[in-house]
């Protein structure tokens, strides 16, 4: 038993907490104690990781009781992986809403922390109803933050973000209720135990069951049928907000990774690779849909928005067909295509508050200021995104197309991810060349200075695209690691088996 | 008991379905309510029916299993938080759009849509 793997939950919610109380409290001494916070929770994140790098599991089990019937977190290779990526997003998603976009609300810091922190829950749980509960906790405090910066434009697709997940959360409840119905368990580990030796009605109903939690799973993740409410809520939510709502349908592809390895995975006997088949085509789908509407996009958000499906599709590919070499590459994609996507919507906030009335949309404007600096981001940030050479899109990309390597799927995946890629390309160029380059007369009134703080942060996770190539050696050695622990079921089922703390008396 | 709760469960989710489809804030909303009522109740009975049996292994022949019913309350507190969210959620929008339709005035945000003769349609 472990109990840093506490602090990750603990940092945000004291923080959150404290947040709450002090709504009318200066703005300065908000504003420091919530990214104190955040620089602490990555702090706490990277010293996981370190653990996590031994390849052990660990464990935390709430209130002693030993697993499978208490509650336990699981820190494992894959956890610390998604801890690491969000809290890194949110450090700088943070930074950045201190240029003035934390104002208009007085909760904004505390509803961020509290998202920071069903986040992490759904990360490091080793239990299916306790994901549900994180589940919630993201949901609702994204809820609140969707809605943030106020304005009638949101609160529509607010509306239709938040009826979908109550819809999926109800999915998700009827899901985990057939699932316990036949097995008597909600532990992961100890789903991996029972399943494989189901029969006969049991296995139907697991079947069902499991499909249910695919579609809960894949309406987080926006796969195709059910991504339309993606690109409307995430182009109309304030720019941090929607930075960091790029790792919340990684949180779904998280969920798939971890319950369809661990639970339905290659040792499940009848159910082994449940609904996998479904996956992939699905997810090529998604992945063209996204590139379509990325074609169709009349401003710069919606570009970005549409981004995300694209890389949920590409994401989804290789975890669908499940080689080692596929989630190994798609784990390194997702690093990737993440902060680089979160680094372009805090860019197209930018680019929108410089352009007058023009705003974020694809039309020509008068010259902007500050357009060299932002021109520079936004190359950089389609560079990565769309997988051009040299920087971490590209590499990522070659290691998924390398690792699918057999007949009629290698045929779909590279003819899908190569034609889209291009068209991605021809996206992005058509957005910059009319933005930064195609303008008209006259000037804009008072452009706001850009301050130091949304510089840095733009930049920097910009820049993560660049670093990730630099460091592309140790990240793929880590996310091979990753993948073969994932495969690996008796390793994790092993927590079961970890002695309990004896008390003392 | 069982052919009556599983009819239960299943009127439940069969009108919160077909309320979500409307076209109106208010009976989406309605039509959530009873989803969830139906999904506690689906949830309360995975641990199987039992009456008058005790949630303790051994102090008697039959018991209940408690674990369901502590997911169920867990449910309950949540769908209900949920619920008053999207009923202030949908009055906001009410009040931004002078319109309860899901997709708020729909006369403005899409002009080319006969929008009138639809919305007298979802009226009857």
């Amino acid at each position: 038993m472990n109990q840093w793997l506490i602090a990750p939950i603990l940092i945000p919610l004291l923080g959150g907490i404290l947040q709450v109380f002090m709504g009318y409290a200066p703005i300065s001494l908000r504003r420091t104690l919530a990214l104190a916070t955040t620089v602490l929770l990555l702090v706490a994140t990277i010293v996981l990781l370190l653990l996590a790098n031994d390849g052990q599991y660990r464990l935390y089990a709430f209130g002693n009781w030993q697993p499978p019937f208490g509650i336990v977190l699981v820190l494992d290779r894959l956890a610390a992986l998604m801890l690491v990526l969000t809290a890194v997003l949110a450090l700088f998603c943070h930074l950045f809403s201190l240029g003035g976009y934390d104002e208009g609300n007085r909760q904004f810091h505390g509803l961020f922390l509290f998202q920071l922190m069903g986040l992490n829950i759904a990360f490091l749980t080793g239990d299916l109803f306790n994901l549900f509960v994180a589940f919630e906790v993201l949901l609702i405090a994204s809820y609140g933050l969707l809605m943030h910066g106020g304005g009638t434009a949101r609160t529509i697709p607010g509306l239709h973000y938040v009826v979908l997940n109550l819809v999926g959360s109800a999915l998700f409840l009827i899901s985990v209720g057939m699932i316990y119905s036949v097995t008597g368990t909600l532990n992961m580990a100890d789903l991996a135990l029972r399943i494989p030796d189901l029969q006969g009605a049991d296995l139907e109903l697991v079947k069902a069951g499991g499909l249910m939690l695919l579609v809960v799973f894949g309406l987080k993740a926006a796969v195709l049928p059910l991504s339309f409410w993606l690109p409307k809520a995430y182009a109309r939510a304030s720019a941090p907000v929607a930075a960091l709502f790029a790792v919340m349908t990684k949180v779904g592809i998280y969920a798939i990774l971890r319950v369809y390895l661990l639970v339905f995975g290659n040792h499940a006997g009848p159910l082994a690779n449940l609904g996998m088949d479904w996956l992939f085509p699905l997810a090529l789908v998604t992945l063209a849909m996204g590139v379509i509407g990325a074609l169709g996009a009349q401003s710069l958000k919606t570009l970005v928005a549409w981004q995300v499906v694209i890389s949920v599709g590409t994401l989804l590919a290789p975890i669908a067909l499940g080689s080692n070499a596929g989630i190994s590459a798609a784990l390194f994609y997702l690093l990737s295509t993440t902060w680089t996507v979160g680094g372009l919507f805090l860019l197209s906030e930018l680019v929108a508050s410089q352009r007058g009335s023009a705003g974020d949309r694809i039309v020509t404007a008068p010259p902007m200021q500050n357009r060299t600096l932002l021109s520079v981001f936004f190359l950089v940030g389609a560079v990565a995104a769309a997988g051009l050479p040299p920087l971490s899109g590209f590499f990522s990309k070659v290691l998924i197309l390398q690792s699918v390597t057999s007949g009629s799927e290698m045929a779909w995946l590279w003819g899908i991810l190569l034609v889209g890629s291009f068209f991605t390309v021809i996206a992005y160029s058509r957005a910059g060349s009319i933005v930064f380059w195609r303008t008209v007369g006259g000037h804009i009134e008072d452009p706001p200075r850009l301050g130091g703080e949304v510089r840095a942060a733009t930049g920097a996770l910009v820049a993560l695209s660049v670093i990730i190539v630099a460091f592309a050696g140790p990240i793929n050695e880590y996310t091979d690691a990753t993948a073969a622990q994932l495969q690996d079921r008796q390793g994790y089922v092993q927590i079961l088996q970890t002695p309990m703390v004896q008390e003392d008396n | 008991m069982e052919l009556v709760f599983a009819l239960a469960i299943g009127t439940l989710t069969a009108s919160g379905v077909y309320l979500l489809l409307r076209a109106r804030t208010f009976p989406v909303v309605v039509g959530l309510t009873l989803l969830s009522y139906g999904v506690n109740l689906f949830l309360f009975s995975t641990g199987r029916l039992a009456t008058g049996a005790q949630p303790i292994i051994g102090s008697t022949e039959s018991y209940t299993d408690p674990l369901p019913q502590a997911l169920v309350l867990t449910a309950i507190v949540i769908g209900f938080a949920m619920t008053a969210f999207v009923v202030v959620l949908s009055l906001r929008s009410l009040a931004d759009h002078d319109d309860d339709h899901v997709n708020g005035d729909q006369s403005s945000s899409e002009p080319d849509s006969a929008a009138p003769e639809k919305r007298e349609g979802h009226d009857q």
